[in-house]
């Protein structure tokens, strides 16, 4: 028996959202913009009023002003924004226990096992739909399917407030017209590669020979070809399902450019303290440490290093990506943003390898220290206690590891 | 009309029930709530937000009072 896969994705989420709570600007054209101040000033969601005018995601906010002239721009409230997040994952939880979420506003869920409960898939998506509706007061649209794909295309189809059904029968006309970009994982260089190739729609892509997509795009070839016939079996991870952590990293887009190595070295040091922070407390520790520089025309390089000794100490870690910023960048640009990240993570409390040329006694100390941060922050606040070196610019100051945002995580995950 | 947030006094049942005796207006006048005739999780789109939805009768009139984040508002 095929599987009943339901995708929910909320219409404009952050736009809804506002426009719900504000009655006053529904009728108007909303975008939800970053803080220009601080350089995040870009479109992150808007209304379908504003859509009309061409204002697009990712897009200066100056830009969508000059298409938009009278447009609404509300700064992003990201409390009430998981609030409500989770009271959709609430309400899709009643009708089953595999839900996995995408992103803050598209889950996934398998509903194979309750339709014998509920019906079928599309009562229950209406269902969800109409619940969403009335409880909330934002509309989603669902897809229905029989894989995790084909539900997710559904749900783009139509908007807002609307359900697509695809099934075996009709997926050839309705997901084979599609343009082959709607395709999850067909960015632009696919789209562009594949184009190249006369392949211009899922159909055509579905319809060309393997052998031939793997031969030119790899791998990607023989997972892209399966989707687009519908041969994707993942399944939806259950509720409860948490995946183990991998690395654990933060960054940053600065409110004015870095100039110079001690601009780095203060942030190199917040991001660091966030990641510290993170580490002590899910207790594990980090061995290589990885620095990502972009310059002010977005182009971004990564760079790597290993420790010497697996660590949580935030001053190690500091030290180590300050070390590759220093062997890496010559200063031919500035810096806009900056991201470190510490992988290769063990559970703290695993027998390590110990150095004859490190100084173990300060280094228990020196995490004694961090623990004592830690708490302070916990008891006091974040900004109670911090170190000299980031006084020295009070504009760079930040709390990454609080203000934290959630983006999607990989599809293949589970895999 | 612009969402007001108002001072509720509220019953709390043994099993954890809140249940709105008497709504007190940004005037401090008082309304007593005579009857709830349906409780349920709704928006307002009217006042703008969302939270729970007690459909109350004030004065033989009925009106919606909502609960959201432990904040009560009316909907008139």
């Amino acid at each position: 028996m095929s599987k009943v896969i339901l995708h929910c994705d909320v219409n404009n989420f952050y736009a809804s959202v506002e426009c719900l709570y504000n009655p006053e600007i529904r009728n108007k054209p909303v975008a939800v913009c970053g803080s220009t101040e601080n350089r995040h000033g870009i479109v992150l969601a808007k209304n379908y009023i504003a859509k009309k005018y061409g204002v697009r995601t990712g897009e200066a906010t100056w830009e969508a002003k000059s298409k938009c002239p009278g447009l609404v721009t509300v700064s992003p409230n990201y409390k009430l924004y998981l609030k409500f997040s989770k009271e959709v994952y609430e309400i899709c939880k009643y009708y089953t226990d595999r839900i996995e979420s995408f992103g803050i506003d598209e889950y996934w869920m398998d509903v194979s096992e309750s339709i014998v409960l509920f019906g079928n898939g599309l009562k229950i998506a209406s269902e969800i739909r109409q619940k969403v509706k009335n409880e909330l007061g934002v509309t989603v649209s669902i897809g229905v399917s029989y894989n995790k794909i084909f539900a997710k295309l559904g749900s783009d189809m139509k908007k807002p407030d609307a359900i697509t059904v695809i099934n075996q029968d009709n997926f050839k006309e309705k997901v084979w017209t599609l343009p082959v970009n709607n395709l999850l994982y067909v960015g632009s260089s696919t789209r562009k590669k594949l184009n190249s190739f006369a392949i211009y729609t899922i159909g055509d892509l579905a319809n060309c020979p393997l052998k031939f997509l793997i031969k030119h795009l790899g791998k990607w070839g023989n997972t892209l070809w399966n989707f687009a016939n519908g041969y994707d079996f993942t399944t939806v991870s259950k509720i409860d399902y948490v995946s183990t952590i991998k690395g654990i990293g933060n960054s940053l887009t600065t409110p004015r450019d870095l100039i110079s190595n001690e601009d780095v070295k203060v942030l190199i040091y917040i991001l660091s303290e966030s990641i510290g922070e993170r580490l002590r407390n899910h207790n594990l520790k980090g061995k290589t440490v990885q620095l990502s520089i972009k310059n002010t025309h977005l182009k971004s390089i990564d760079r790597q290093g290993k420790l010497n000794n697996y660590t949580y100490i935030t001053s190690e870690i500091a030290q180590k990506a300050y070390e590759i910023f220093l062997s890496s960048w010559n200063w031919s640009e500035n810096i806009r943003a900056l991201g470190v990240r510490v992988t290769d993570l063990i559970v703290n409390g695993v027998y390590t390898q110990l150095s004859f040329f490190m100084d173990d006694n300060k280094r228990e100390k020196l995490e004694s220290i961090d623990f004592c941060v830690d708490r302070i922050r916990e008891r006091f606040g974040h900004y109670s206690v911090c170190r000299g070196l980031i006084l020295t610019d009070e504009r760079l100051k930040a709390d990454p590891a609080h203000d934290n945002i959630i983006f999607p995580v990989s599809y293949f995950r589970n895999s | 009309m612009k969402k007001t947030f108002i001072d509720v006094i509220v019953k709390y049942t043994k099993e954890g029930n809140k249940i709105p005796l008497e709504i007190i207006w940004t005037d401090s006048r008082k309304f007593s709530i005579d009857k709830i005739t349906d409780i349920k999780k709704a928006s307002s789109l009217k006042s703008g937000g969302k939270g729970i939805r007690f459909t109350c009768k004030i004065m033989g009139k009925k009106v919606y009072l909502f609960l959201d984040d432990d904040k009560w508002f009316l909907e008139t």
